[in-house]
């Protein structure tokens, strides 16, 4: 059911998970992007009343991905909290306290603005973008201005793809999306919305069904 | 006392004299009631004198209250609340009560207060109110929203509801109830109750419409009725040749020749389109066939900037122009004299709205009204012969009032909350006293005041929710910065997420849908306002354009206005087609139609009064069934969703639906299981709340329905201009807040709400239960044509379409996946 899927990438090993996340095993990284942390909590302290389990159960679902892989580093691509501090970051700080052994990169994304020094503080490192590998990791997936030689993954877009059948039927889903030179991942909160694709022949798409992956083509 | 014994009659009366006019008979018996201090409703048509039979009744009772010095009396307080659905109203109502009063030397002032009432105005009508004010629904809960609003209504004696019938049956209809319930409260505490007012035109439920405005009072009222008969000319545009013109063309514009010479004939011509792209395409092709028309016709629809709204109604006015093309956006609103002819394109949809439309033409009493219609599909001539049955036969539609609608109470209790605060206790039974908050449950009351406090069940120590606040008892928003979009929100019309449009320069041209503009590239040539425009790009909440020569533009579809075939008509038109397979027609329309009708009996069949007809087709895309009740589009999605998780428990299939107004259709891409042996069985009434439910079609309804509800009830923050950047992690799609609701808080009151609405308002669950004892009593004719029929085309091409399964959805990705290979 909840098997994760494997996929190569210029001889590295990719394993996704329909949870939203991938696991790199050449460097033993889990790789997650726009967690969007706190937008429930933002929504609510602005009179919006959303159900704040959605960020619970997100939590939790990093968290039970972190117990299975056992990752050496947690690699974010862009968009890990949704604003400014709220009391959600207090329980992902928390969080954070009982994994501190886990290194964790952010790659900045357009949502995270907090002060440096809270990172440092949190024991996250920032960057604007990171390479291993081969593998080059920016937010946002417009690949100006990035390293052509290296494989780019990013996140940023909210990846979801049309499915189309027989008597005109349709249905979207969350996706992986990976082309001959760049991968998009899934938006790993439950509370985003989705923008859709529209992949080329030679493109690779993993569409995310209830728990598990369906591959296309 | 007898009204005419009254000082403040005899001077109205010899006012009214000297002018030559003579009150009419119903606005002596208004008078004669307002002035007993009854309250009840006034049904009249527009143009017959109604704002006079109540608002010269306030005058006749102030002037009997201070016979001597009437004329001086001054600074006397609001008198008269004029609640108004529209803004264009409220400026020529305003306009004619100014008039009277200055006639009648009478030291009175009338205030106007909708969203365009400059701020000073506002703040001077706070400190001293005008005796009469002429509101909006929204503006008036704006008004509860201040500080001290209590004091405004000190003197108040009538309150009014002008065009009631238009807002009855919407959500904008409890706005106003809520209001007057807290009005009225407030005044039964001083011993001092106003009379309530509704005025109204004809609907099928009149005397439920009074019922509603005056609950809160307690008391029973009174129905005044015009009796003014109104005499209306029916005419049928008709192709030249039916086999010809298109099964389903979608505009009519191909008949857009014909109408020319009536324009020409005629005085002034209005032209309805039922949608506002549409009604584009409609201004682009009349001046491409009669250019000598350019310069006196013109477009108005709800999308185009209201400075070009305002100068095409003057225009109007002043007979300046000899054609407009109009959508509902002209459906209301103040009498245009030099317009003696009125031409429908396409189906108005229900009897009530036809007769409205055809009443725009010709009101002077006496005089005839003047109405042409023009079909956008053929079939559509049938309605021609059905609404003049149903006009003949004065079959007019109920408007059904709206019932427990949490998303407006959750925004009228904020409402409160940001000006005097509520208290629970006292509140409740106000709320308690309107018809669409009759039956809240304790348990109901509960759940929305733990959405206003707590916002729901929230993970104790991390949350920071933060909405109403509870100081001493006293409910209350503190929050500046979430009472002021409060504010900015009040209201329950819910637009699609709009652009602006304008040009280089800055010149506003009117506002466009989001979804449509951002799938436009820059370069693309559309058309707004008449005109052809390019876009250039899209920067902020705004879109920019410059004028473009191009001859092909792409035409805006906008959502929204797609109005449901009323039972009524829907009935007529069952008749109708009767009386056509019984060859047994004189009506022109359904004697052009006879060709088609022709073909239909060949392939398939004409299904009789009661009956009801099926077709299997099966076409390159698969198998259809097409089933023809004849009973609206939201019948029909309702019973198609129905059929189809019926069948689907026969076996594992998945459909996708399409509907129009006449019947629906079933596609699969497997043969549909149904014939003789279990049609009944498929189409009983039995179970059907059960089997309703369950119908997977109810989900997507119901999250279709929740953008409105989200919207009304505060959870989506549309922005507002200033704070866009702000507001920017703010945003989030209905859709999205209805997956998260529906996983994590399936028992969320405004989610509940978005079911109850989709079997009340979309799924129509009351007539579509009449729809299923009338099928299962009578005939059911299954035909299998060899090729697509007239009566099947129209669904087939136009249509919106839904899905249903009762595979897993892991298996129909899987066979998509199949089908890709």
């Amino acid at each position: 059911m909840n098997a994760p899927l494997v996929h190569q990438v210029r001889d590295q090993t990719f394993w996704l998970s329909p949870h939203r996340l991938l696991y790199w095993e050449e460097t033993a990284s889990l790789v997650v992007s726009d967690l969007h942390i706190g937008k429930t909590g933002h929504f609510r302290k602005s009179g919006i009343a959303v159900p704040q389990q959605v960020f619970k159960e997100d939590m939790q679902r990093l968290v039970d991905a972190i117990m299975q892989f056992k990752p050496q580093q947690l690699i974010i691509v862009g968009d890990l909290f949704h604003s400014h501090h709220n009391k959600e970051l207090d329980l992902f700080c928390k969080w954070r306290n009982d994994l501190s052994q886990l290194k964790m990169i952010l790659v900045k994304g357009n949502h995270d603005i907090l002060p440096d020094q809270w990172y440092a503080d949190t024991g996250i490192e920032v960057t604007n973008s990171y390479h291993n590998a081969g593998i080059s990791f920016r937010h946002d997936p417009d690949p100006v201005g990035a390293d052509t030689e290296a494989y780019l993954i990013s996140g940023h877009l909210h990846p979801g793809i049309l499915l189309k059948g027989m008597g005109k039927q349709s249905l979207r889903f969350p996706c992986f999306y990976f082309t001959e030179s760049q991968a998009i991942l899934p938006a790993f909160s439950k509370f985003s919305g989705l923008a859709n694709i529209e992949p080329r022949k030679k493109d690779t798409v993993y569409a995310i069904v209830n728990e598990t992956l369906v591959k296309f083509p | 006392m007898p009204i005419n014994h009254t000082s403040g009659y005899k001077h109205i009366s010899e006012w009214l004299a000297a002018k030559g006019h003579r009150p009419f008979p119903f606005q002596e018996e208004s008078w004669q009631a307002i002035v007993n201090g009854e309250s009840g409703l006034v049904n009249a048509p527009t143009g017959c004198g109604k704002t006079f039979a109540v608002f010269l009744a306030a005058i006749i009772r102030f002037i009997n209250a201070h016979p001597q010095d009437f004329k001086q009396q001054s600074r006397n307080g609001l008198q008269l609340l004029w609640i108004t659905p529209l803004r264009a109203l409220a400026k020529d109502i305003g306009r004619a009560m100014e008039t009277a009063i200055a006639e009648l030397e009478l030291s009175w002032r009338v205030g106007i207060r909708n969203g365009d009432t400059p701020t000073a105005e506002r703040q001077q009508q706070k400190r001293n109110m005008p005796e009469v004010l002429i509101i909006t629904p929204e503006s008036l809960h704006l008004l509860l929203a201040q500080k001290g609003y209590p004091d405004l209504f000190h003197n108040l004696q009538i309150i009014a509801i002008d065009e009631w019938h238009e807002l009855l049956g919407s959500k904008r209809g409890v706005l106003v109830e809520l209001a007057l319930a807290r009005i009225i409260a407030l005044r039964k505490a001083a011993n001092a109750l106003p009379a309530v007012w509704g005025i109204s035109a004809t609907i099928g439920n009149l005397e439920e419409a009074m019922d509603v405005l005056l609950r809160p009072l307690g008391t029973n009222g009174t129905i005044i009725r015009a009796n003014i008969p109104k005499n209306i000319d029916i005419e049928a545009i008709i192709p030249d040749e039916i086999e010809t013109y298109p099964w389903a063309g979608h505009l009519g514009i191909q008949l857009a020749a014909k109408i020319i010479p009536i324009i020409e004939a005629s005085n002034t011509t209005l032209i309805f389109i039922n949608t506002r792209g549409m009604s584009e395409t409609w201004y682009q092709t009349l001046l491409t066939v009669a250019p000598q028309l350019a310069g006196t016709i013109a477009l108005h629809h709800g999308s185009i900037e209201q400075e070009l709204r305002w100068w095409v109604e003057e225009a109007l006015h002043t007979q300046k122009l000899k054609a407009v093309v109009c959508t509902a956006s002209l459906d209301l609103g103040v009498d245009f004299r030099p317009v003696d002819t009125v031409i429908q394109v396409g189906s108005p949809k229900g009897v009530a709205r036809f007769l409205q439309r055809a009443g725009r033409s010709g009101h002077q009493p006496g005089e005839r009204s003047r109405i042409y219609f023009l079909p956008t599909h053929s079939l559509e001539l049938v309605e021609v012969a059905a609404l003049k049955q149903a006009i003949a036969a004065s079959v007019i539609e109920n408007r059904d009032p709206r019932i427990l609608c949490f998303d407006v109470l959750l925004q009228f209790l904020c409402t409160l909350a940001i000006g005097e605060g509520f208290r629970p206790a006292t509140i409740l039974p106000e709320i308690r006293s309107t018809h669409c908050f009759a039956a809240i449950t304790d348990q109901e009351w509960e759940d929305v005041l733990l959405h206003l406090t707590q916002g729901g069940v929230a993970l104790q120590q991390y949350d920071e929710y933060r909405k109403i606040e509870i100081d001493n008892g006293l409910y209350r928003i503190q929050n500046r910065r979430i009472a002021m979009r409060h504010r900015m929100h009040i209201g329950t019309i819910v637009s699609d997420a709009m652009l602006k449009v304008k040009t280089m320069n800055g010149k506003f041209i009117g506002v466009i849908e989001e979804w449509f503009i951002s799938r436009l590239e820059p370069g693309a040539v559309f058309t707004l306002a008449g005109r052809n425009l390019e876009l250039i790009g899209i920067k902020e909440m705004t879109a920019i354009v410059k004028p473009s020569k191009a001859k092909k533009s792409i035409v805006p579809s906008w959502t929204g206005g797609r109005m449901p075939l009323t039972a009524n008509l829907g009935r007529m038109l069952r008749k109708t087609l009767d009386s056509a397979l019984h060859h047994n027609v004189t009506e022109t329309a359904l004697l052009a139609l006879q060709p088609l009708f022709d073909l239909q009996e060949q392939l398939s069949s004409i299904p009789g009064e009661h009956a009801l007809l099926i077709e299997h087709i099966e076409t390159h895309d698969g198998y259809h069934l097409f089933v023809y009740p004849f009973e609206g589009r939201l019948v029909h999605e309702a019973m198609a969703a129905l059929l189809a998780w019926r069948i689907s428990r026969i076996l594992p299939i998945t459909f996708s639906i399409a509907m129009n107004d006449y019947g629906f259709e079933l596609l699969s891409d497997q043969p549909i299981p149904i014939d003789d042996s279990n049609v009944y069985d498929l189409f009983s009434p039995d179970q059907l709340l059960q089997d309703i439910q369950q119908s997977v079609n109810a989900v997507e309804m119901a999250r279709r329905t929740f953008r409105d509800i989200a919207v009304i009830g505060g959870l989506i923050f549309q922005g507002y201009p200033g704070e866009q950047k702000k507001a920017r992690h703010l945003q989030s799609s209905a859709s999205l807040l209805f997956n998260v609701f529906s996983e994590y808080e399936p028992g969320n009151l405004l989610l509940r709400q978005a079911y109850q609405e989709v079997l009340d308002q979309q799924m129509e669950e009351a007539r579509l239960r009449d729809t299923l004892q009338r099928i299962s009593s009578h005939p059911i004719i299954i035909t299998y044509p060899q090729k697509l029929t007239p009566f099947c085309f129209p669904i087939k091409v136009d249509s919106i379409r839904e899905q249903i399964s009762s595979e897993s959805l892991e298996d129909r990705v899987r066979k998509m996946q199949q089908q890709l290979k």
